[in-house]
């Protein structure tokens, strides 16, 4: 009797997960209906969002979206590798555990507080001793001096993309830093009895052999920075015009359109409808990049993983 | 330069490079700290724990309302929550090990945990605040719920994972039937680790803004009505950041500090239970 309880339970809440995702699909996808059928494909590709008309075209907060991650993973690959390099292989045993904490402290902090402090305190700095002489460095440089041109205000997809690269470095580094340990020692007194060097051991033998863990890590990364919203909303700027492609200027992620909108948005027209399409849109695309990120980790998990 | 002089240089920028990028992820650590003490301490007063927020434009209030309505959310989001994800990590252990459904639902899990928070937000004002016809603290703690659950069901199967096999043939070959194994045995050999995933979910929500931003939204006055609007400390701070108003400006860096803070001792406190598994 008890047996058939305990487990009768623990199978419904098991039930209730597996029922949290697909109510948030197809509950998702009623709301978006109206805007789907309405707008069709174009919703994707047009870049006109003018609520008073009812006409919405997503185009520039998906844009938002997936340049603010790019430039927030081609910051914090590096940077997330060389740290685990450092936990792994080079900080004395004493520092590591300290020095691995403080870096997933970095994941603790509210998002808010990284969007509070993005806007009034990094923001400023940024504009006046980055964009400014990036802007001029590359004011000569052909194609570069359109990627970094505009009024440097320390707001907008750049700045956007180097704050949520802070928030993802501590999920990456942790990963990689996991995943990195699972190489047998063997391994690597293997390389360094044949005379390598750390950064060649770590380069032809922990790296091929941890690459689907790494490229796990890098996508529970991306899929973090795609559904941020409170960081990017104080810094991104909100504009739903984009003006040529300078990563300074003002734009928009999906995330912060939702933020801002949703709350205000008329039910008469499409507005709402819009909206839940953007996160049936978010949620799919955070989806297949978790999938895909947890894939990668199970198959580093049966290479006798952590 | 020979061969051998450059390997080891090639070794020496790599080894300097990493130094730095760690430096690198520290400073900010560091800055964002030193910001939120020093705005947050010249802002702190005993008034924030005993007054209200204030009008916009005039002086003086505090936190009261939106710090007991944190409080509020957090502690039912916790109590509701934790039981679901123990028992559906104690599924996916004790009972549907191997099953497909328990790897569907672990697959799910993982998915559902680095999750955008915002979406669950919309989820929750299309199934609450729609029907029930407006914004209250119950969507607020369904929407919470849903962030947290997935956090304690990882831990819990991770930790229940851990518990040695021998434990639970022992319990089984004193007689002992599996329900009574499992809240006696195996629950209390990996407690400590489930503690630390119990208090790391609710580090996650009391911090956590999107998913409050449609649920739970916010109110300047001092409610304990959960199916009304609830002030909470987040979504507060997001409004008053945003506002033109010294003296809300001000709250909300106090604010910042008292949630950065609660966040980093509910993360320290996990880690140090989980030091002690095993």
């Amino acid at each position: 009797m008890g047996n058939w309880i305990l487990g009768g339970l623990s199978m419904a809440a098991a039930i209730f997960t597996l029922a949290a995702l697909c109510g948030v699909i197809i509950m998702l996808g009623i709301q978006a209906w109206p805007s789907i059928t309405e707008f069709g494909f174009s919703f994707i590709t047009n870049s006109v969002w003018d609520p008073p008309n009812n006409v919405f075209g997503a185009f520039v907060p998906i844009y938002g979206t997936l340049i603010t991650s790019t430039i927030a993973l081609i910051i914090a690959i590096p940077v997330s590798f060389g740290i685990a390099l450092f936990l792994t292989e080079l900080a004395p045993a004493w520092l590591r555990r300290p020095l691995g904490t403080a870096i997933e402290l970095l994941a603790a902090i509210p998002s808010i507080v990284y969007g509070m402090w993005g806007l009034l305190f990094f923001s400023p700095i940024f504009a006046k001793y980055v964009q400014t002489p990036l802007m001029n460095w590359t004011a000569d440089i052909p194609f570069l001096n359109h990627l970094f041109a505009g009024a440097p205000i320390g707001i907008g997809l750049f700045t956007a993309g180097i704050i949520l690269a802070i928030m993802i470095i501590p999920y990456i580094a942790s990963v990689m830093r996991d995943v990195f340990e699972v190489v047998p020692p063997l391994l690597k007194e293997s390389a360094y009895g044949l005379g390598c060097t750390t950064w060649e051991v770590i380069w032809s033998v922990v790296l091929p052999y941890t690459k689907a863990g790494a490229i796990g890590g890098i996508m529970l990364g991306l899929g973090r920075a795609l559904g941020e919203t409170m960081a990017v909303t104080f810094v991104i700027g909100n504009s739903n015009i984009l003006d040529g492609y300078s990563l300074f200027s003002m734009g928009n992620s999906i995330t912060s359109v939702l933020a801002n909108e949703f709350p205000e948005a008329s039910l008469t027209g499409f507005h709402q409808s819009a909206l839940m399409e953007l996160g049936l849109i978010l949620f799919f695309i955070t989806c297949v990049v978790l999938s895909l990120s947890k894939v990668m980790l199970l198959r580093i998990k049966k290479m006798g993983g952590p | 330069m020979t061969l051998y002089q450059r390997r080891k240089m090639a070794n020496m920028i790599a080894l300097t490079l990493s130094l730095m990028a760690m430096a690198f992820g520290l400073i900010w650590l560091l800055w964002i700290l030193e910001t939120t003490i020093v705005k947050g301490f010249s802002a702190l007063s005993w008034s924030l724990l005993t007054e209200s927020t204030p009008a916009a434009g005039s002086l003086g209030g505090g936190l009261l309302n939106a710090l007991v309505g944190s409080l509020l959310l957090v502690f039912f989001a916790t109590v509701l929550g934790t039981p679901i994800g123990l028992l559906a990590g104690i599924y996916l252990v004790e009972y549907g090990r191997f099953t497909w459904l328990a790897k569907v639902v672990a697959f799910v899990n993982d998915v559902l945990l680095a999750g955008p928070s915002i979406v669950m937000g919309l989820f929750v004002y299309a199934v609450i605040v729609v029907p029930t016809g407006g914004y209250s603290g119950w969507a607020g703690v369904v929407a919470l719920l849903l962030i947290q659950i997935p956090i304690v069901i990882r831990t819990t199967e991770n930790m229940l994972l851990l518990v040695p096999q021998t434990l639970r043939e022992a319990a089984f070959a004193l007689g002992a039937p599996k329900w009574k194994m499992i809240l006696a045995i195996t629950l209390k050999a990996a407690r400590a680790g489930i503690m630390t995933g119990i208090l790391l979910g609710i580090a996650r929500i009391t911090g956590e803004t999107a998913p409050l931003l449609f649920t739970a939204l916010n109110n300047l006055f001092f409610s304990v009505d959960m199916s009304g609007p609830m002030a909470n400390l987040p979504k507060m701070i997001y409004d008053f950041a945003m506002s033109p108003y010294p003296r809300w400006q001000e709250i909300a860096w106090a604010g910042v500090l008292l949630i950065t803070m609660g966040v980093l001792f509910l993360n320290i406190l996990a880690r140090f239970f989980s030091r002690k598994k095993f």
